[in-house]
C-alpha cells in the first residue's frame, strides 16, 4: 500500500499562515512574543533542513563509522543539555560525565539491542532505523535522568540537617539519603509514567502519526510505537537508577558522610 | 574513656583531648571559633585527621555508623525526616517515661514536627540521642532554646548520664552552665584548645 502524499514547499510555506497569524495579533496587541517566535520558528527550519540533508546523506552513505560519529556526537549534546538543565551539579568531571554517561550507556545500550534482536534491520546499524530510535530514545533519557539529578543535588542540599541527623544517629548513607532518593526517581520516572497513560487517548505519539500519514496500516504503526515507548521508558528508567545512584555515592563517601562540598552553589 | 589525638579540621588542631568515664567537659569559645567543627570531626561528619578512641574502640577500625552508635552528637540544629515525632525514635515507648524528666507531655510521641517549638524539638532530639546508650555524648548549645526551668531538667537528665558512666563534652555560651555540669572547662580559640583555671 502506497497512499503517501508528498507535500511541496508550497504547501509548507502555507502552513506558516497561521504562526504568521500569530505573530501579527502579537504585535497589534503588543505582547513583543513576535521576534522570539520568529527566531524560533527560523532556528526550527534551519535545523531541520540541515538534518534532513544530513540524514540523507547518512542513509545513502552507509557507513558505520558516520553512523557511529554521528550517535556520538548526539550522545555528547544531550550530555550537554543535562548539565544545563540542573541547578547545583556535581563538581568537575563527574558534572557533566555522569549524567552523560548513565544516559549514553542506558539509551544506547537499549538501542543497540532493540536493533539487534526486536527491530533486525541489515545491517544492524542501518543509519535509517538506527539513528531515529537512538534519539528517541536519548531525548526521554535525558529528561530524566536530568530530573532526577537536578531534584537530588537540590533535596540533599536543602535537607542537609534531615539527613545528617539520620547519619547522627547511625544511618548508613543509603538509608540516610532515601526520602531525597525516592523524590528523586520520582522525578525521572513520572515523565515516562504518564506519557505511557495518557498515549492513545490524550495524545497520539508523533511517531505513530508520522507512520500513519506516510500510508502505513495503523495497526502496524502501533506495534512500532508500542515497541518504542518499551524501549523509551526501558532506558530511562535505566538511566535515571544509574545517574541518581552515582550521585549518590558521589554526594557521600565511604565513612558515610554527606558530602555536599562535591556539589557546585546553586545558580544566580 | 574518649580520646582525641593531633585532630586537625580546617583552621582546627591538632587538637588533643582525653574525657574520662562519667565525666563532663565544657568547652566555650567566641562565635566562629569552630566549637562545632571540632564536634562534627569527632564523631567523623567531615573529612578530618587524626586519632580518635573510646576505650579499645578506635575510630578508624569502625565502620562510620557503628561508630555514631558509640559517639552521639546533638547538633545545635535539630533535624526531621519525617511528619511525625515517633516515626525518629526507635522505640518510642521506652522514650514516653522520659518525656516528662525534661518537661514535655508523655503524649509527645504523637505530635506532629511542624507544630514544635525550637525548645520542644531541641529535648527530642536529646532524647532521640540517647537511645542508642552511646557511651560519649557531644552536646552543642543543648538548652540555649530553653527557659531557665527546663534548662535545670535538662542538665539533671544529663547528670544521670553522667553517673552512668557517659563522657560528655558541652559546648556551651553559658559560663553559669558550664560551672553548674562541668568538671572541667576548656576554651577553643584560634584553632587551638586550652584549659581554662577553675
Amino acid at each position: 500500500m502506497n497512499s503517501y502524499l508528498t507535500l511541496t514547499y508550497f504547501d509548507v510555506l502555507l502552513a506558516t499562515g497561521f504562526l504568521m497569524l500569530n505573530g501579527a495579533l502579537s504585535l497589534w496587541l503588543n505582547l513583543q512574543l513576535e521576534r522570539k517566535l520568529l527566531i524560533a520558528a527560523l532556528r526550527m527550519v534551519v535545523q531541520l533542513l540541515l538534518v534532513g540533508m544530513l540524514l540523507k546523506s547518512l542513509f545513502s552513505i552507509l557507513s558505520p563509522w558516520l553512523t557511529l560519529l554521528v550517535a556520538v556526537a548526539m550522545v555528547l549534546f544531550a550530555g550537554r543539555e543535562i548539565w544545563a538543565r540542573q541547578d547545583r551539579r556535581l563538581r568537575g568531571f563527574w558534572g557533566y560525565g555522569l549524567g552523560a554517561g548513565a544516559m549514553g550507556f542506558a539509551g544506547a545500550g537499549v538501542t543497540v539491542i532493540a536493533l539487534t534482536t526486536m527491530v533486525g534491520p541489515d545491517p544492524w546499524w542501518t543509519p535509517r532505523y538506527a539513528l531515529p530510535m537512538l534519539g528517541m530514545i536519548l531525548g526521554n533519557t535525558m529528561t530524566g535522568v536530568s530530573l532526577a539529578q537536578d531534584t537530588l543535588h537540590g533535596a540533599a542540599a536543602r535537607e542537609r540537617v534531615a539527613i545528617e541527623a539520620r547519619i547522627l544517629l547511625g544511618a548508613n548513607r543509603m538509608e540516610a539519603m532515601l526520602p531525597v532518593v525516592r523524590r528523586a526517581l520520582r522525578a525521572g520516572f513520572i515523565p515516562v509514567i504518564n506519557g505511557m497513560a495518557a498515549t492513545g487517548i490524550v495524545s497520539l505519539p508523533g511517531m505513530m502519526t508520522g507512520q500513519i500519514l506516510s500510508g502505513v496500516d495503523p495497526n502496524e504503526a502501533v506495534k512500532y510505537q508500542l515497541l518504542i515507548m518499551f524501549l523509551i521508558s526501558g532506558a530511562t528508567g535505566l538511566g535515571v537508577l544509574l545517574a541518581t545512584f552515582g550521585s549518590i555515592w558521589r554526594l557521600s563517601d565511604s565513612r558515610h558522610r554527606l558530602r555536599l562540598d562535591r556539589l557546585t552553589k546553586p545558580k544566580g | 574513656m574518649l580520646t582525641v589525638k593531633a585532630l586537625t579540621r580546617l583552621t582546627i588542631g591538632p587538637v588533643d583531648l582525653s574525657v574520662t568515664d562519667g565525666e563532663c567537659v565544657a568547652i566555650t569559645g567566641p562565635s566562629g571559633a569552630g566549637k562545632s567543627v571540632l564536634l562534627r570531626a569527632i564523631v567523623d561528619l567531615d573529612p578530618n585527621e587524626g586519632q580518635v578512641s573510646i576505650g579499645k574502640i578506635s575510630r578508624e577500625n569502625t565502620p562510620a555508623p557503628e561508630w555514631r552508635s558509640h559517639v552521639a552528637m546533638l547538633p545545635a540544629e535539630s533535624g526531621w525526616w519525617d511528619d511525625n515525632v515517633g516515626a525518629h525514635f526507635k522505640n518510642p515507648n521506652k522514650i514516653t517515661p522520659k518525656l516528662t524528666e525534661v518537661g514535655l507531655s508523655d503524649a509527645a510521641m504523637g505530635w506532629e514536627v511542624a507544630r514544635l517549638s525550637s525548645g520542644e524539638k531541641h529535648r527530642l532530639a536529646l532524647l532521640r540521642c540517647l537511645e542508642n546508650d552511646p557511651e560519649v555524648l557531644l552536646l552543642d548549645e543543648p538548652t540555649a532554646a530553653l527557659d531557665h526551668d527546663t534548662t535545670l531538667q535538662v542538665e539533671a537528665l544529663l547528670r544521670k548520664e553522667l553517673e552512668r558512666g557517659t563522657s560528655i563534652v558541652i559546648v556551651t555560651h553559658d559560663t553559669a552552665q558550664a560551672t553548674r555540669l562541668a568538671d572541667r572547662r576548656l576554651h577553643l580559640e584560634g584553632g587551638k584548645l586550652g584549659e581554662v583555671a577553675p
